[in-house]
C-alpha cells in the first residue's frame, strides 16, 4: 500500500492556514452501488452541525453501472450554488479517476481506493489511499451488501480528516435507515473502522477542516419535490393522475406516502384522495381535467417530453376553462436530451402551450419552501381563475435535498372560486361563462349539482356564454377578449416577484427558480469589485407592472436563466417591447446547474458598457 | 308534434317529460344512424326514471361526439378531445363516483387516434356506458376509411382498404371489458335493451352499434350499411333486461330455451336462445365466436361477452362515500397538528 501524503515537500510548505467550512467534496461512484446513502449521511451531518450546506446528485440516466457524481458544498457565508470546482475527490469509481482527477484544482485532495493499481499521479495533490476491499472483507457481508458497505469507508475517512464528529454521522445513518438500528448498524462498524485506520495511518498533509456552527434555528432537510407534494397535500389536492419521468416522480412518490396517513376520512377511515398511474401523459392530464370538472382539486407532475404530450389537453383546459394544477419538474430538452441533469427550459413553450391563442400562468419555485407554498396556492389560483397552472421546478430543485426553515401551516383559508350551489343557481341563474364580475371569470357548477338549471357541456368548440355551440364571429372574439381580461387578472393575483434594489445599482438582474443561488453569491462578488447591481426574481408569469417599473430604472439588465436559447429574455421583449432593447439574454445550459463564476465572469467582463 | 299540445305530456315516475331527455337538436345528417341512437338513449332514460344529474355524458370528437349534445340536454357533460374520452371520464367519474357516464365514441375516436386511452379505459373499468358509432368512415373530414372498415372494401373517395379491421368487440374483450355488446342502429329494440343492460353494469360497458354513414358509407357493398345490416344481422338470442323490481318469466319457455344473466345491481338480461345456445359467460367461446363471424362475413348483434365479478377503479380505490369533488374544504386540508407531525419528522 501506498503511504499517504503522497505530495512533495514544497507543495506541503505552500500549504495556506486551514480552510474550515468553505469548499466542495466530490464523490465519484458507480450508480447502483448505494453511495445515496452514504452521501446522504454525510450531509445530513453536515447540515446538523450548522454549516450551510449544499448536495447535487449528477446522476445518469441509467439503473446501474454507470458513472455518478455527488457534490458537496460547505460555506460558511451560506452560499449554496454549486461551485465550478471540488477541492477534494472521493475517487471510488475507477472508469472515471482519470477526469477526475484532472479537474482538481492545484492543492486538492484525492481520497482514493488503495487496491486499485495505479492512479493518475499529479504533483500538486495531496492522496489518500484507503484499503477498501480489506474493510469489506472484514464486515462479513456478501454480495451486493459489500458494494454498498464499501461507501461507508469514505465517510469514516473524511470523518477523520476532515474533523467531523462521529455521533452526527450515526445520527444521519439512523435516520436514513428510519431509525432501525440493525440496518444502520453495519454500516456505522465500516465507519468507525475507516475513521480508525485514517486515525493511525493517514498524516494530514491537506488544510480542509469543518467546524459546527452557531445553528441560530431549527432547519427541516427536504427536496423540492418531496416540498411540493407535502404543500399540494395542505393545498387540498384530492386527485392526482401521473406517467413516472425522471426527475418528477418522487413528487407524485411522496403524494402516495402522505396522502394514507393524511386523508383519510377520521370515520369510515377511507380515502378522500385518488392517485392514478396512467397509461401516458396524454391521459394524466385527460384524467386530471375531467377530475377538476367534476369539482376535484386535480394535479399531476411532469417534466418536459410529458408536457409536450400535454400540448393538446393544455389549450382544452385553457379554453374551457377547467383548473388543474401541473408540476413541470425541467430536466435537460429537446427531445429525450439529459434525462437526469437541470434545466429551466420549458419556460416558453410552457407559457403558450396549446395550438391557437393559448397562453398560461406559470409559477416558479427557487426554495424547497417555495415549492411549499405554491403548492398550495397554486390549487386557489386554478380554482379562482379556472385555469390549468403550471409549477416549473426543476431536477436541482426537485430532486436534491435541501435545508429550510420548517414549513409554515397556510394562513389563507382554500379557496374555491366562483362556484355555484344548486340553491345560488335558482337565486340567480347560471350561465357559465358569463363575466358578472369584470374580472373575465365566469361561475361554474360541479356535475351531481341538484339545480337541473345547473348543468352545462363543456366543450373545446367555440361557445358562448350559456354556452352552446357557436360559430358567429362575434360570439368567438368575445369569448377571446374576456379570456384576455382573465390573463390580465392572473397578473394581479400570481406570486409578486422578489426585489432586492441596491441604491445607486447600474443593472438590474432579472432570474427565476433555482439560478437565484448563483445570482445571490455572484452579486456579493460583483459588490467586492465595485459592480453594484439590483435584482428581481420573478415568481410568475404573466408579468405585472412591478416587473415593467424595474426594467424602466434600470439602464441594463440582464435576464439571467439556464436554458440556451434564453426563453424568458424572449418573453420579457414580447411583454415589454418598448423596452425590449434595454434587455441582455444570459443564457446557459450545459446539464450542471449555474455557478456564480459564470454569472460574475459574464457581468464583469465589461459587457454593461 | 300538434297533439302533444293538445293534452299535457306523460311524465315518468321522477315527473320528467320524454323532451325532458332531449338535448339541442340534431345537427347530423338527415337519416344518419346516429340520429336513431340519439333517439333511443332519449327513451330509455326516460323509460328508466333517470335523475340527470345522476349521469354525466362524455364524447370525443366527430360526428359520433356530437351526438351527446343531443340528448339529456338537462344533464352535465363533456365533449373532449378527440379520442381522449376515456381519460376525461376516469377523472370525472374518480372525482364524483356517485355518477353514471354516458359516452359516446366513432370508430376513428376509438379504433384509431383513441385505441390507447380505450383500452386502458376496459382495464380501469369506469362505471359508464360506452358507445361506439361505428359507420367505418370519416365522415367529417369527407370519407376517408376508418380502422374498423372491411378488408378489401372500396370507397369512392378513399379507393381500396388494404388494413385488417380492429374489431372493437375483441379489443374490449381482451382488455378486461366485462359487458361488450355489438348491435345494429337499425334495430331499435335491441339498442335499447343492450343500452338499458349496460347502465345496471357495475363498471365500463363496450356497445359496438354499426350505424351507418347515409353520406360515405351506406351502398349496399358495405357492411356498414343500413341494407346490409337489415338484410344480414344475425341476433346470437332475443335480448330482454328486467328492471330490480320486475319478476323475470322463464316458465313460459321451454328448458335451455332461456337463459338469465343476474346483474350486479339485481337486475336480469333475459336471452331468449333463437338458432343455438350462446353463451356469454365464457370468455373465450366470445372471443371465438367473434373471430369466427369475423371470418365467415356474419354480422352477429347481442350481447356477446358479460362479467359482471371485476369491480370498478372507483370500487377498488376505497374512497370515501362523499364524492371527493364535494369534500369541504376541512376535509381537504389536513390541521395544523398534521404539518407540525411532518415537519418535526424531517428535522
Amino acid at each position: 500500500m501506498r503511504q499517504n501524503g503522497a505530495v512533495t515537500e514544497d507543495v506541503q510548505l505552500t500549504q495556506p492556514a486551514t480552510i474550515t467550512n468553505d469548499f466542495s467534496i466530490v464523490v465519484a461512484t458507480v450508480n447502483g452501488t448505494g453511495s445515496q446513502t452514504a452521501n446522504l449521511a454525510l450531509l445530513r451531518a453536515l447540515m446538523k452541525m450548522g454549516i450551510p450546506v449544499n448536495g447535487k446528485n449528477i446522476f445518469p440516466s441509467n439503473i446501474q453501472g454507470a458513472p455518478t457524481w455527488y457534490h458537496i458544498r460547505l460555506s460558511h457565508e451560506g452560499y449554496v450554488a454549486r461551485r465550478h470546482t471540488s477541492e477534494i475527490l472521493v475517487a471510488f469509481n475507477q472508469a472515471t479517476v482519470q477526469q477526475d482527477i484532472a479537474k482538481l484544482p492545484p492543492g486538492g485532495v484525492c481520497i482514493y481506493n488503495a487496491d486499485w493499481r495505479t492512479i493518475p499521479h499529479r504533483d500538486d495533490l495531496v492522496y489518500y489511499p484507503i484499503p477498501v476491499n480489506e474493510f469489506v472483507v472484514r464486515s462479513g457481508l456478501k454480495g451486493k451488501l459489500r458494494d454498498y458497505i464499501a461507501n461507508m469507508v469514505y465517510v469514516g475517512a473524511l470523518a477523520q480528516l476532515l474533523g467531523m464528529p462521529l455521533p452526527a454521522l450515526e445520527e444521519a445513518l439512523l435516520k436514513h435507515f428510519n431509525g432501525k438500528r440493525k440496518l444502520a448498524e453495519p454500516n456505522i462498524e465500516v465507519m468507525h473502522a475507516a475513521h480508525a485506520f485514517a486515525e493511525a495511518n493517514i498524516v494530514k498533509a491537506d488544510p480542509f477542516a469543518v467546524s459546527p456552527m452557531a445553528v441560530t434555528e431549527e432547519t427541516i432537510v427536504i427536496t423540492g419535490n418531496e416540498a411540493a407534494a407535502l404543500g399540494s397535500i395542505f393545498g387540498g389536492v384530492s386527485f392526482a393522475a401521473w406517467y413516472p419521468i425522471t426527475p418528477s416522480t418522487s413528487l407524485i412518490d411522496t403524494l402516495n406516502e402522505y396522502l394514507p396517513r393524511l386523508r383519510r376520512d377520521p370515520e369510515s377511515g377511507k380515502a378522500t384522495y385518488a392517485v392514478i398511474q396512467s397509461e401516458d401523459e396524454l391521459a394524466a392530464i385527460g384524467m386530471v381535467l375531467g377530475a377538476g370538472w367534476a369539482g376535484a382539486r386535480a394535479m399531476t407532475a411532469t417534466s418536459g417530453p410529458g408536457i409536450s404530450l400535454m400540448a393538446e389537453f393544455a389549450g382544452l383546459g385553457y379554453f374551457a376553462e377547467i383548473p388543474a394544477v401541473i408540476w413541470d419538474v425541467q430536466r435537460v430538452g429537446p427531445s429525450t436530451g439529459l434525462p437526469t441533469r437541470t434545466s429551466q427550459g420549458d419556460v416558453m413553450f410552457t407559457y403558450y402551450l396549446g395550438h391557437g391563442d393559448t397562453k398560461n400562468v406559470i409559477l416558479f419555485p427557487a426554495t424547497v419552501k417555495e415549492c411549499f407554498e405554491f403548492g398550495i396556492s397554486s390549487f386557489d389560483l386554478a380554482d379562482t381563475l379556472q385555469a390549468p397552472i403550471f409549477v416549473l421546478s426543476d431536477l436541482d430543485l426537485g430532486m436534491n435535498n435541501w435545508t429550510s426553515a420548517p414549513f409554515d401551516y397556510p394562513t389563507e383559508p382554500i379557496n374555491r372560486g366562483k362556484v355555484l350551489s344548486a340553491q345560488e343557481v335558482a337565486e340567480h341563474g347560471f350561465a357559465r361563462y358569463k363575466d358578472l364580475d369584470g374580472d373575465g371569470i365566469g361561475h361554474r357548477t360541479f356535475p351531481g349539482n341538484e339545480n337541473p338549471a345547473a348543468a352545462w357541456l363543456a366543450r373545446g368548440t367555440g361557445h358562448n356564454e350559456v354556452p352552446t355551440y357557436s360559430e358567429k364571429p362575434e360570439d368567438w372574439l368575445a369569448n377571446m377578449n374576456r379570456l384576455d381580461r382573465k390573463f390580465d387578472t392572473a397578473r394581479r393575483l400570481v406570486p409578486a416577484p422578489v426585489l432586492q434594489e441596491v441604491e445607486g445599482a447600474e443593472i438590474g438582474i432579472i432570474a427565476y427558480g433555482t439560478t437565484v443561488y448563483a445570482i445571490d453569491e455572484a452579486r456579493d462578488r460583483l459588490a467586492e469589485a465595485g459592480i453594484k447591481s439590483s435584482y428581481l426574481r420573478l415568481r410568475a408569469l404573466p408579468v405585472n407592472e412591478t416587473v415593467r417599473e424595474f426594467i424602466r430604472r434600470y439602464p441594463q439588465v440582464y435576464v439571467i436563466e439556464l436554458n440556451h436559447d434564453g426563453q424568458m429574455h424572449k418573453i420579457l421583449q414580447t411583454e415589454v417591447p418598448d423596452m425590449a432593447a434595454k434587455l441582455k439574454s444570459l443564457a446557459h445550459l450545459d446539464g450542471m446547474p449555474l455557478t456564480a463564476k459564470w454569472v460574475v465572469d459574464r457581468l464583469n467582463g465589461g459587457s454593461h458598457e | 308534434m300538434s297533439n302533444e299540445t293538445a293534452r299535457p305530456a306523460a311524465v315518468n315516475l321522477v315527473g320528467l317529460t320524454k323532451n325532458d331527455y332531449k338535448g339541442t337538436p340534431s345537427t347530423l345528417c338527415k337519416g344518419c344512424g346516429h340520429n336513431s341512437i340519439v333517439n333511443q338513449v332519449i327513451q330509455i332514460a326516460y323509460e328508466l326514471n333517470i335523475r340527470p344529474q345522476e349521469i354525466i355524458r362524455l364524447s370525443g370528437i366527430g360526428c359520433s361526439s356530437k351526438s351527446v349534445a343531443y340528448f339529456l340536454g338537462n344533464t352535465f357533460g363533456f365533449n373532449s378531445l378527440h379520442g381522449r374520452m376515456p381519460s376525461i371520464g376516469t377523472g370525472a367519474l374518480m372525482a364524483n363516483h356517485r355518477l353514471r357516464g354516458i359516452g359516446v365514441s366513432g370508430d376513428g375516436d376509438t379504433a384509431s387516434i383513441g385505441i390507447g386511452q380505450f383500452k386502458h379505459l376496459m382495464r380501469r373499468n369506469l362505471r359508464m356506458v360506452y358507445v361506439v358509432e361505428n359507420n367505418g368512415v370519416y365522415g367529417l373530414t369527407k370519407g376517408q376509411f376508418s380502422a374498423t372498415a372491411d378488408q378489401g372494401q372500396v370507397l369512392k373517395y378513399a379507393g381500396e382498404n388494404q388494413m385488417p379491421p380492429v374489431d372493437i368487440c375483441m379489443e374490449a374483450i381482451i382488455s378486461g371489458c366485462g359487458f361488450v355488446a355489438r348491435t345494429f342502429s337499425g334495430d331499435a329494440r335491441q339498442v335499447r335493451e343492450l343500452l338499458k343492460a349496460a347502465l345496471s353494469h357495475r363498471g365500463t360497458a363496450v356497445l359496438d352499434i354499426i350505424s351507418p354513414c347515409v353520406a360515405f358509407n351506406n351502398h349496399d357493398a358495405s357492411t356498414k350499411s343500413y341494407g346490409y345490416g337489415k338484410e344480414h344481422e344475425l341476433p346470437l338470442h332475443e335480448l330482454g333486461w328486467v328492471p330490480v323490481e320486475e319478476e323475470i318469466e322463464v316458465g313460459a319457455y321451454e328448458p335451455g330455451e332461456m337463459r338469465v344473466v343476474e346483474m350486479h345491481d339485481g337486475s336480469h338480461i333475459q336471452l331468449r336462445k333463437l338458432e343455438s345456445d350462446y353463451d356469454p359467460s365464457d370468455r373465450g367461446a366470445a372471443l371465438s365466436r367473434l373471430q369466427t363471424a369475423a371470418d365467415q362475413r356474419e354480422f352477429i348483434t347481442g350481447l356477446i361477452y358479460y362479467d359482471q365479478s371485476r369491480p370498478s377503479l372507483a370500487e377498488l380505490s376505497d374512497l370515501t362515500e362523499m364524492p371527493i369533488s364535494q369534500l369541504s374544504p376541512a376535509q381537504l386540508r389536513p390541521r395544523p397538528e398534521a404539518l407540525d407531525a411532518v415537519m418535526a419528522e424531517l428535522k
